[in-house]
């Protein structure tokens, strides 16, 4: 964010494409999601998935490794809109604020 | 390398008909527009070029004005040669999209019929328009002629799209004065303009290919350093104009400067005025001149950028500058043009009086009268030693 007029692009044109990674938006985050992986589906058998098909953001992160099923956040990016949290039909998911 | 004199065509065209011939001469790609009064025949003329297959352009005829300006920024981001041409209410409604064309960098070509503002509707010539958008980024070019239009609309290509401006151009006629009277026009082969405008050559068009962003959000961090940026090409623009118009001369034997001059190097007295109204104000200065007076004229084509230190040392030792203006800034020390004046004479040596008179608000008529009415008010505020910040003359109060 140093750079000169002259530095950067004309016009704001993003020349990189893809480049919005580099723009961590969880730092807007007041609230953020706190997961419970006792009463998830996808933890108990890989089912459900809303809270990852509803985030705006592609924040939420589903892993399955040798029929064991992973829950995360990435927090670089999850701007704590709480989609996920309103989403689940199990309320494993809830807001704390930060 | 002047065109010789067989290859030109003559025509009788009215300032409208002009633009479309050199729109249709400019090799565009894409004209996008929504017809308003008195801009019209420019589109209407462009549309029977493309209907006979005369032109190659895409012609989309839009549901407004915004989607007009929208469109031109589109296809001028995909690399592609641009014009569009409106007056007044419809300037008004591309309002948003004139920004996004000039801080995209888009170098598109905008023809304006200058044309009142509503209310009350008015069809008729005044600056309202053009003034309006006199910060929006927009280089702007007021002509006198029908000549001078078709001249300019071929050069404001050049201007456009060369890579130390690529802005937009608003190439400015009046309204029904210019853009309705037909007068004798002069028009380039073909070719000649083929090789003049040559061909654009875009400096980060958008491709499929090699993917970029353009237009997306700047705030606090970023957004000041692209307007550094608009400023630094909007101050490039007289150098590149020179330039054009040089090569321009060359062909066509015609220049026209950012200013006109008339007489003015003696001059007590010089009458600043643009477009049609430059052409009364030099018969006016004419007459007075055998009555012994000592008068001239700028008629000031290029509005934005504004020649500041140029007009500045035009102006020299007269004594009062006139400024007659269709244009009103409601509530403003002054009127725009007026404004543009007092600022770049603050710093002369001899700072003559500046007197401005508002006139022709509506197209009302602009006479020889009005102008010698205003030079005989400006005589006696000389006289006194002192002139009122502004003035409206022509109208009944």
């Amino acid at each position: 964010m140093s750079e000169k007029y002259n530095e950067i692009p004309m016009a704001g044109n993003i020349i990189e494409p893809g480049n919005s990674e580099k723009y961590k938006t969880g730092g807007w985050r007041a609230e953020k999601p706190i997961h419970n992986d006792d009463t998830c589906l996808w933890i108990k058998n890989g089912t459900c998935g809303r809270c990852w098909i509803y985030c705006p953001d592609n924040a939420v992160i589903l892993t399955e490794k040798d029929g064991k099923y992973a829950y995360a956040y990435n927090y670089d990016y999850c701007k704590g809109c709480g989609i996920c949290a309103n989403e689940c039909p199990t309320d494993s998911i809830h807001m704390e604020t930060e | 390398m002047s065109v010789p004199k067989n290859k030109i065509k003559i025509e009788g065209l009215t300032g409208d008909a002009a633009i479309a011939y050199a729109l249709k001469q400019a090799d565009l790609d894409v004209l996008a527009a929504y017809p308003i009064t008195p801009q019209t025949i420019i589109v209407e003329d462009y549309q029977k070029f493309a209907a006979n297959g005369e032109v190659d352009a895409a012609v989309i005829p839009v549901e407004s004005e915004h989607s007009a300006m929208s469109a031109c920024v589109g296809a001028s981001a995909v690399g592609a040669r641009v014009a569009t041409a409106s007056a007044s209410a419809g300037l008004a409604l591309m309002w948003e999209i004139l920004y996004c064309a000039a801080s995209m960098r888009m170098p598109i070509v905008f023809t304006v019929a200058n044309r009142a503002l509503s209310a009350p509707i008015n069809i008729h010539n005044d600056h309202s328009d053009g003034m309006g958008m006199r910060d929006s980024g927009f280089i702007q070019l007021y002509c006198q002629s029908s000549q001078e239009a078709y001249d300019t609309t071929l050069m404001a290509f050049k201007i456009a799209e060369h890579h130390d401006v690529l802005l937009p151009v608003m190439v400015g006629i009046d309204g029904f004065i210019v853009s309705h009277n037909v007068e004798r026009v002069e028009m380039l082969p073909d070719d000649a303009v083929k090789k003049f405008v040559g061909v654009r050559v875009p400096v980060q068009p958008l491709d499929p290919d090699n993917p970029i962003t353009m237009g997306p959000l700047a705030l606090t961090d970023y957004y000041f350093e692209f307007k550094e940026q608009q400023d630094e090409a909007m101050q490039n623009v007289p150098r590149i104009y020179k330039e054009v118009e040089a090569e321009f001369e060359k062909l066509t034997g015609r220049k026209y400067g950012m200013f006109e001059t008339y007489k003015t190097e003696d001059a007590d007295i010089i009458i600043i005025a643009m477009s049609s109204m430059g052409g009364t104000a030099k018969v006016v200065a004419d007459v007075l001149r055998e009555k012994g007076e000592k008068v001239g004229v700028i008629r000031l084509k290029m509005f934005r950028p504004f020649p500041t230190k140029e007009i500045a040392k035009a102006v020299g030792k007269a004594k009062a500058v006139a400024v007659f203006e269709k244009a009103m800034s409601f509530g403003a020390a002054t009127n725009p043009l007026a404004l543009e004046v007092k600022t770049a004479l603050y710093e002369a040596e001899s700072r003559p009086m500046i007197v401005n008179f508002v006139v022709g608000l509506g197209g009302r008529d602009v006479t020889p009268m009005t102008f010698v009415e205003g030079f005989e008010k400006t005589k006696d505020y000389l006289k006194k030693g002192q002139a009122p910040l502004y003035e409206t003359l022509g109208v009944r109060k």
